[in-house]
């Protein structure tokens, strides 16, 4: 695989607040890659350095080998789909999407059939006379992807685009952009900040914060292997606990000493320990190697959301069998279940389900959406 | 029974609708009075002859070989007026366009400050700014004593038509870049980074996007100066040192005159030619209201 965009060691700052922080990253042809982070993390600015439509302080893009930094967006063999897609409503739903082909004065015939075979592609066949103002969110969105890739870009840029549209819409459009992606050959650059997104549809997940990558890999990467505190907490729920690593494969926390499968560290190295909700089990009081309490049992359709303080340390579990508030559990956990991650500055701040509910889960989600 | 319910709603509908009272009383009433005045002769029976009499009167004036020509006076004055009105319109689009422009993209802060500064002439009275003008355009005026102090030399606009456009749209300028404004201050400033993104370079954004999605304030623009400066009678007596005589100048001198039939009929007349001319310009411009654009 060829790179197709690298951006080197890359700072960006508005009014003295630095947004990107000697970002550096690799993007291969015809893969679908994900920045994803919270509100303000960066994802937002990097995708504009890559469109044209910001300019690094210091370090470079490049754009198939060559440094594009001060190539205007019109210039650049790159598209975006915007977030609240950004359509022309002086235009009908056929002039939007062959608005880029009009600007390269493509011959009137060819216009018709390119913009035919692109709202094929995107189920908008018959759409052609309405006006955009009139479409739901969804195909507004359509036409929006239509009218990003009629002109054969290298490289899709997607600013959050599913995040206006509701959950069921949102997952079909998930599916719907992974196939045009494999069917165009076309390397996506997608932003969101919703970490389900990125697991089911990238190839490859940039985790940021704070202008920063905390860890670049495939979805199971990030999910079953998180470099630190803060990628552990924003990809799915974990239980973040301190420890010390004893020596190689096995390490002491809680109170416990348990098996695992890491090695490498320092001999008593202190260390942060993620488990996940759903590899824990429970196993009656007395058993197990850990002891606990039910402070909080939550349904939740597939399983329940069990919260048990262990020695002053909410752990969340998930399971399928019922446990009653108030119980005494022993806790079992499998070796293969323990990742052992290094401290980072984000050790200590994530991870423990005390202050946890799920309504503020989401008003944090609708707060990041607004803001970026 | 059902006359009483009538009645009712009618009393109902009057009290419940304070605007419509409004309208009636400020500017039908008044309007239907203009019209009154229009068809009537002195003793106020029934006449066209304030109506043919702005179509037929002549009067003679010099031709520019010294010999008298007989011209139709009212036709001429407001050939004079359309032709004035029009061109101050134009300068003020091409002044107002590109400043309403680099307004709204400026920071909020810049806006406010930009906006006021082109409001204050407006809190001035229109009299005293049409002096100012005098003072700075006289063949002995500001103007001229700067350039000849600069020894460029001297040149007289005063008592020209340039000095009436200059007048026009000094006054007028604030009603263009209004509108104009507040269209643009409302684009959605990612159609913009779309079409640059579509491969529009900067003029290819202004002609494709911009320019069209203005349209709805371009057209209240025009309409708000065209339709004031059409009728603007003082600022042709000063600044034309009364050699341009518009429609507005003649509307006064009648009614001065107290020649009150004949004002109203020249009034009429501007009144259905501005709503005609208004009535077709949205018809032509009505594919550009969309999507809730149109103020």
């Amino acid at each position: 695989m060829d790179k197709i965009i690298e951006l080197r060691n890359i700072t960006k700052s508005f009014d003295g607040e630095v947004v990107l922080d000697n970002i550096s990253l690799d993007i291969y042809d015809n893969e679908f890659i994900t920045l994803l982070g919270p509100s303000g993390c960066g994802k937002t600015t990097t995708l504009r350095l890559i469109g044209g439509f910001e300019t690094p302080d210091s370090g470079d893009v490049l754009f198939m080998g060559q440094r594009i930094n001060d190539v205007p967006p019109h210039k650049r063999n790159v598209n975006t789909v915007f977030q609240r897609y950004a359509l022309f409503p002086h235009l009908n739903v056929f002039e939007n999407v062959a608005f880029p082909l009009r600007e390269r004065k493509v011959p009137r015939e060819e216009i018709e059939t390119r913009v035919e075979e692109m709202l094929a592609m995107v189920a908008l066949k018959g759409f052609e006379h309405r006006s955009v103002t009139s479409l739901s969110g969804g195909q507004q969105q359509r036409v929006a992807i239509a009218r990003a890739l009629v002109g054969k870009p290298r490289v899709l840029l997607l600013d959050e685009p599913l995040a206006a549209l509701d959950l069921k819409l949102r997952k079909d459009m998930q599916q719907e952009l992974k196939n045009i992606q494999k069917a165009t050959g076309i390397t996506f650059i997608f932003v969101t900040h919703d970490q389900e997104e990125a697991l089911s549809m990238s190839d490859t997940i940039v985790v940021m914060s704070e202008g920063r990558i905390q860890q670049i890999g495939s979805s199971q990467d990030v999910y079953n292997e998180p470099k630190n505190a803060f990628v552990a907490d924003f990809i799915g729920e974990s239980n973040i606990v301190d420890g010390i690593m004893l020596r190689d494969k096995s390490v002491s926390f809680s109170g416990h000493t348990f098996a695992c499968v890491d090695g490498g560290f320092a001999p008593s190295e202190p260390v942060d320990v993620v488990v996940r909700p759903e590899d824990v089990d429970i196993v009656p009081a007395g058993k197990g190697m850990l002891q606990g309490t039910v402070t909080s049992v939550t349904f939740m359709g597939v399983h329940y959301e069990v919260i048990v303080d262990i020695g002053g340390f909410k752990w969340m579990i998930q399971t399928t069998d019922f446990v009653a508030e108030g119980e005494h559990i022993g806790l079992y956990i499998e070796p293969d279940a323990i990742h052992i991650m290094k401290k980072s500055e984000y050790s200590g701040l994530y991870g423990d389900y005390a202050s946890f509910s799920n309504e503020f889960d989401e008003l944090s989600d609708a707060e990041s959406e607004g803001s970026e | 029974m059902t006359k009483k319910t009538t009645r009712r709603n009618l009393v109902t509908g009057i009290a419940a609708s304070p605007y419509e009272l409004w309208a009636v009383v400020f500017i039908l009433v008044p309007l239907a009075f203009v019209a009154y005045y229009a068809f009537t002769d002195n003793s106020f029976r029934f006449t066209t002859a304030n109506i043919t009499r702005f179509f037929t009167a002549t009067s003679s004036v010099a031709g520019e070989d010294g010999a008298g020509r007989e011209v139709r006076t009212y036709l001429l004055i407001s050939w004079r007026s359309l032709k004035l009105a029009a061109i101050s319109t134009v300068v003020c689009l091409l002044l107002g366009y590109p400043l309403a422009y680099i307004i709204s993209r400026a920071s909020p802060k810049a806006q406010k400050t930009m906006m006021t500064l082109i409001m204050i002439p407006m809190w001035m009275n229109f009299l005293i700014r049409t002096y100012a003008w005098m003072t700075i355009l006289q063949d002995t005026g500001i103007l001229n004593n700067f350039l000849a102090g600069l020894h460029l030399g001297r040149v007289h606009i005063i008592g020209t038509e340039t000095a009436v456009v200059i007048g026009m749209v000094y006054d007028y300028l604030p009603y263009m870049i209004l509108p104009l404004y507040s269209i643009m201050a409302k684009m959605d400033h990612r159609l913009i980074e779309a079409a640059r993104d579509l491969g529009c370079a900067p003029v290819g954004v202004l002609r494709r996007v911009i320019l069209p999605l203005s349209m709805p304030g371009v057209v209240n623009g025009v309409t708000m100066v065209l339709i004031p400066s059409i009728s603007t009678f003082y600022i042709s007596q000063k600044l034309g040192d009364g050699m341009f005589f518009l429609l507005g100048d003649a509307i006064e001198g009648q009614y001065t005159a107290n020649n009150l039939h004949f004002a109203a009929a020249i009034a009429f007349i501007l009144m259905v030619a501005l709503l005609a001319a208004m009535a077709v310009m949205r018809h032509l411009t009505s594919k550009y209201t969309y999507g809730g654009a149109a103020a």
